[in-house]
């Protein structure tokens, strides 16, 4: 009667819908281009180079507490890094001034985040939009990377003890995106995504530098997670070296915590 | 066809019983050791429950695999013509309606001691808060208040002894706040009955002590509290046991328990400088 | 009643309207039974991976990882991806095989012939009711494809987790996607259960009176009462949840909230209300999966021991005890949640309670084999099967059913051994029964008995095997949905078990390729089955093999007796069959 052929027919269609379901995740990878023409390197590029001071006594190294996982050993709070009146980790990036129709090119180049002894390496990075990120576990535990950015797409994802390097990329320019480990809560980075290549993090001295700068007018933006956003006009000569010093004030703008408020009502 | 079933049937049975017995033997396999004063009610409830389990199972199951074997068809006789019998069934129902209600009884004891009591006013005041994935304990210090806290103060990226406002968000403002002392790792004195408040930061998770028999959900936006007394000192194990996210089963923290003096010693070193 | 005018449909021509949009209940009855079916292979692969994670959690699969690269970065089975499988085989299973095969596939096809009608109440419905299903199965199949992947807060999807999309991977669009899905079957299957209610209430022939209804039809009816009251909480509770997730309502999320360092704003919401609503649906749903089994295990029973089942009676009024105090003890899944813990006290003595029907059906089920002569066919040792295993996992709900012993099994790997022994093999065992039973009146052919007994005999050992263990785990506190327990020394002693229980997870489901070989051959080559094979009593054997269009020829059958009428003392034949006149 009826069986046979229904059967056949109903089976084929669901074997159709199985297969064209099998499409798998997506990888955003494109940083969205601009409209202008790609930008090129003339010769005539400038560098800027500046310290972060820091006025105020240095925190004292606090001992975290990491006895959840004996795999870590013994971590310490790397939020403030002050060295001689010098701070570490603060992210400094070309804000304005470039043409904005200009299209940089990507460097191909990893940048990596490692995880090691439960704590990020580096606490604070810069990348550019489309710029592979390399995220190393280093521990004999198991992690998970969550970003919590505000623009770029949210994920969340374990890497287990051993398991090799996880490549990321982050479609939009984007500042201070946190990135937290649940397992491990002190856990905490940040990263700055960029469309330019101009950006740097201060070293353990306190300096940084950004290099190739077209000649030109520019604002900077220095930003540290405890101390916040300063912003500096600096003109770059061609050929030239300009300076751009900063100065955080211990007393000033402590920032506890870093929470971002999620919109409690999303409308379409 | 009937024989091997019911052969296969008594086997599984027999099995099962022999599998459990076997499995109480081995160490690891049974219940974890029991160190709270509640545990052993619990146990021994558990014991006569068992007890009933296996009585309905092996009754049953023996009774399926006689009936197979015993009752498989022979030629062409027939069978007994019969609808029932309402006395056993009158019968049935009265044994298991009492023997089933009495077990619920019994074992609400425990239960309301567990839960419907309250913790005795000496008790020792701990708050535990489950986050992602991570098992913070607060005790209030001297002052024995804690100090009030603030979901927009929580800073999970300091958590040192004494770090304010902490994972927790204790208000630095709050004095009652000062002296407070928390860690990841519950430390608790012996033979102290123990009042411990559960929080969540942000899904629902599960405070289990399986050396305290204690299983209980911390669940956002709620105070729960547990009451217990250790009874055995030691380092044991605190699980989650509640789906709270990819990592769920790393949720892990350790439970101390020592003696009031080192109790004491622990809670000085550990208080904020 | 009895006495409805059946107006008369002539078959349907077309293709497509005979086989795909019919609305003929006998053809939407083996669509259901195939979506069930292939839903079912789909979920038994799913549980295979995840007994490989929890055999082996550290073990690198590069095979697998070609085939899944997310789930298996580097060859490591990623605990999300576990999570999500976990989340997915108790959907699927729960939903789309364990609701589906037994009381909308063969309830479909057989409640109307067995009460003497002609179709459903409302064949348009029916079909409807299934093509929401199959929508809503094709959905919940998309949430494993999508951006960040399948949701991961198991089946019962508390909140928060489920709430808030930050809180895991998967908790994205694959969450809202498993939210719909759940949704259109909660509307497939309320509208299948007035279609069941209607027409069990409406259409039985003349001389169908309750009392002669065979239990597969007792099973089917209770179970759609449940089904109509159950499922529209489920319902009201996903639309909330879709709400909370997408603008921001907060229902079940409280205030207050920081999850990865975020502030949830808004809430005021309570996640154990989500609780109250799953399980006000989700215990009803254990009944709703086993009722049609029993039904049909006391049909099949009677068939094969020759015997009218032990107290007809008693047997329907224990099923409709089960189904309405199963609405009274939803409480039991939540005595640690932060109810209140008085009201728990409450739920633990009703939900012992329910033991005491349970306990009736079996008593009365070994009393139809007492006395019997038992013809040992594959649906029977099914049949039996199912008997065994419903005391294996009955008697573990005395544990679980008491407060205080609850503190210690709950969310322990004792629950999963409990209901998957209660809710899922046995009411699998039901659906074997069931298919072994009704396959020659359904596809006109018939099973092979020696590979359906080789089925039977390795799938009932395998079940043991597997489940049995799983108690052991739970007693040694064990909690489920872990990805991996070596993180804690008090488990360490129980990886041994894990690694037996997974080999014997492949070994069973290896003895299914038998059946689905034995089905598939016999649909298509097996011997061509007469009108009546077991000679067995009720309507579906009165009417013709292959069944005709409206079931019956010219004139609706007329009831004289009760269902199963076997060994009827006197009688010429050892059956005397539901239409069969008076004298005989």
């Amino acid at each position: 009667m009826f069986s046979r052929r229904m059967i056949a027919v109903f089976l084929l269609a669901l074997a159709v819908v199985g297969s064209a379901a099998c499409g798998g995740n997506k990888e955003e990878t494109a940083a969205p281009a601009a409209a202008g023409p790609t930008w090129k390197p003339t010769g005539n590029e400038g560098n800027v180079t500046g310290t972060i001071a820091f006025a105020g006594a240095a925190p004292a190294p606090k001992k975290l507490d990491t006895s959840n996982d004996g795999a870590c050993g013994e971590a310490f709070a790397n939020d403030v890094l002050v060295a001689d009146g010098k701070l570490q980790n603060v992210f400094v990036y070309v804000k304005s001034g470039l043409p904005a129709d200009a299209n940089f090119e990507i460097s191909a180049t990893e940048v990596t985040l490692d995880q090691k002894g439960c704590v990020y390496m580096p606490r604070v990075l810069g990348i550019q939009a489309g710029q592979p990120l390399k995220i190393v576990n280093s521990d004999q535990t198991n992690h998970n990377i969550h970003p919590v950015p505000k623009t770029n797409r949210e994920w969340n994802e374990s890497q287990l003890k051993g398991q090799a390097p996880i490549i990321k990329k982050f479609a939009k320019a984007e500042t201070q995106i946190p990135v937290k480990c649940n397992m491990h809560s002190w856990m905490l980075a940040h990263i700055n995504v960029v469309a330019h290549p101009f950006f740097a993090v201060s070293g353990a001295d306190g300096s940084f530098s950004i290099k190739g700068l077209p000649p030109g007018d520019y604002e900077l933006e220095a930003w540290h997670e405890r101390f916040g956003a300063k912003t500096l006009k600096v003109s770059v000569a061609a050929k030239a070296d300009a300076k751009a010093d900063f100065s955080f004030d211990a007393a000033k703008a402590y920032n506890a915590g870093s929470l971002k408020v999620q919109p409690a009502l999303v409308l379409p | 066809m009937g024989r091997l079933l019911a052969i296969l049937i008594w086997l599984i049975t027999a099995g099962t019983a022999a599998f459990f017995a076997w499995s109480k033997t081995k160490t690891g396999w049974w219940f974890p050791e029991a160190i709270s004063e509640h545990a052993a009610a619990m146990d021994s409830q558990f014991n006569l429950t068992w007890a009933v389990v296996a009585v309905a199972f092996f009754g049953a199951q023996a009774a399926l695999g006689y009936a197979v074997w015993k009752f498989r068809s022979k030629g062409n006789e027939r069978a007994t013509y019969s609808e029932g019998n309402t006395r056993i069934e009158i019968v049935l129902v009265a044994i298991t309606g009492i023997v089933f209600i009495a077990l619920a009884i019994t074992g609400q004891r425990v239960w309301a001691n567990l839960h419907l009591n309250q913790a005795p006013p000496d008790a020792v005041q701990i708050e535990a808060t489950g986050q992602q994935f991570n098992w913070y304990f607060r005790h209030p210090g001297a002052d024995g208040r804690f100090g009030s806290t603030s979901p927009k103060l929580y800073d999970d990226t300091d958590n040192s002894v004494g770090a304010r406002p902490g994972p927790l968000g204790i208000d630095p403002k709050d004095p009652s706040g000062k002296d407070d002392i928390f860690g990841q790792t519950l430390v608790i004195p012996i033979n102290r009955p123990i009042n411990l408040t559960l929080r969540a930061k942000d899904v629902t998770h599960n405070f289990y002590a399986p050396a305290l028999r204690l299983k209980q959900d911390a669940v956002p936006g709620l105070k729960i509290n547990l009451h217990f007394t250790a009874t055995k000192e030691g380092k044991y194990e605190i699980a989650c046991a509640e789906l709270c996210g990819q990592l769920h089963h790393q949720m892990r923290a350790y439970m101390r328990v020592v003696s009031q003096a080192e109790f004491e010693k622990w809670l000085s070193e550990n208080a904020p400088k | 009643m009895s006495d409805q005018v059946q107006t008369s449909h002539a078959a349907p021509k077309g293709f497509i309207r005979k086989y795909i949009f019919s609305t003929d209940h006998k053809v939407i009855g083996i669509q259901y039974f195939f979506l069930a079916l292939v839903a079912a292979l789909i979920g038994m692969l799913m549980s295979l991976l995840i007994r490989l994670r929890l055999a082996w959690p550290t073990e690198r699969w590069p095979m697998l990882e070609t085939i899944f690269p997310e789930g298996f970065k580097d060859g490591l089975m990623q605990p999300e991806f576990y999570l999500a499988m976990v989340t997915m085989h108790g959907t699927i299973m729960v939903f789309m095989v364990l609701t589906t095969a037994p009381q909308s596939g063969f309830g479909n096809y057989f409640l109307p012939i067995q009460i003497g009608a002609r179709d459903m109440a409302f064949p348009v419905l029916n079909a409807l009711s299934f093509w929401l299903t199959a929508v809503s199965f094709l959905v919940l199949i998309a949430a494993l494809f999508v951006v960040g992947g399948a949701p991961l807060g198991g089946w019962t999807f508390y909140p928060t987790l489920s709430a808030i999309p930050s809180a895991g991977p998967g908790q994205a669009l694959g969450a809202d996607l498993w939210i719909v899905s759940i949704a259109l079957f909660c509307v497939a299957s309320l509208l299948g259960a007035l279609n069941f209610i209607t027409t069990t209430l409406n259409m039985r022939t003349s001389g169908m009176t309750l009392m002669r209804m065979p239990l597969s039809c007792w099973g089917w009816f209770t179970t759609a009462v449940i089904a109509l009251l159950a499922f529209p909480v489920l319902l009201a509770g996903g639309i909330l949840l879709l709400l909370d997730r997408n603008v921001g309502t907060g229902f079940f999320i409280p205030s207050g909230l920081v999850v990865s360092g975020k502030l949830i704003e808004g809430g005021g919401g309570s996640t154990i209300l989500w609780q109250h609503l799953f399980w006000f649906f989700g215990h009803p749903e254990v009944y709703i999966a086993i009722l049609p089994g029993m039904g049909a295990t006391s049909h099949i029973l009677a068939t094969f021991a020759r015997k009218p089942v032990f107290g007809h009676k008693a047997m329907v009024v224990a099923m409709f005890a089960i189904g309405l105090l199963g609405f009274f003890v939803w409480g039991h899944h939540m005595f640690i949640s932060g109810m209140n813990p008085s009201v728990a006290i409450a739920f633990s003595v009703l939900t012992l309670v329910i033991g005491v029907p349970s306990a009736i059906k079996t008593f009365n089920w070994l009393g139809t084999l007492w006395g019997a002569r038992i013809r040992f066919t594959t649906p029977m040792l099914f049949a039996i099967g199912f008997v065994s295993l419903f005391v294996a996992g009955g008697v573990t709900g005395l544990v679980l059913g008491q407060t205080a012993l609850d503190v210690v099994f709950h969310d322990t790997h004792f629950v999963t051994g409990h209901f998957h022994l209660i809710m899922g093999v046995a009411a699998i065992f039901g659906i074997f029964a069931a298919t072994y039973y009704w396959f020659p009146k359904m596809f006109a052919r018939t099973m092979n008995e020696t590979l359906g007994k080789l089925h039977f005999v390795l799938t009932f050992v395998g079940v043991y095997a597997i489940f049995i263990p799983f108690h052991v785990l739970g007693i040694a506190g064990h909690p489920r949905r872990y990805a991996d327990s070596s993180g804690y020394e008090f488990l360490q002693a129980l990886d041994p078990l894990h690694v037996v229980i997974t080999i014997a997870a492949f070994a069973t489901a290896a003895a299914q390729v038998i059946f689905l070989v034995n089905f598939f051959w016999s649909l298509f080559k097996g011997k061509r089955a007469e009108a009546n094979p077991w000679e067995a009593t009720t309507l579906e054997w009165s009417t013709p093999t292959p069944v005709p269009h409206e079931n019956f020829g010219e004139v609706l059958p007329v009831v004289h007796h009760d269902p199963y009428e076997y060994s009827v003392p006197g009688a010429t034949k050892d059956y005397v069959m539901q239409t069969e006149p008076n004298s005989f």
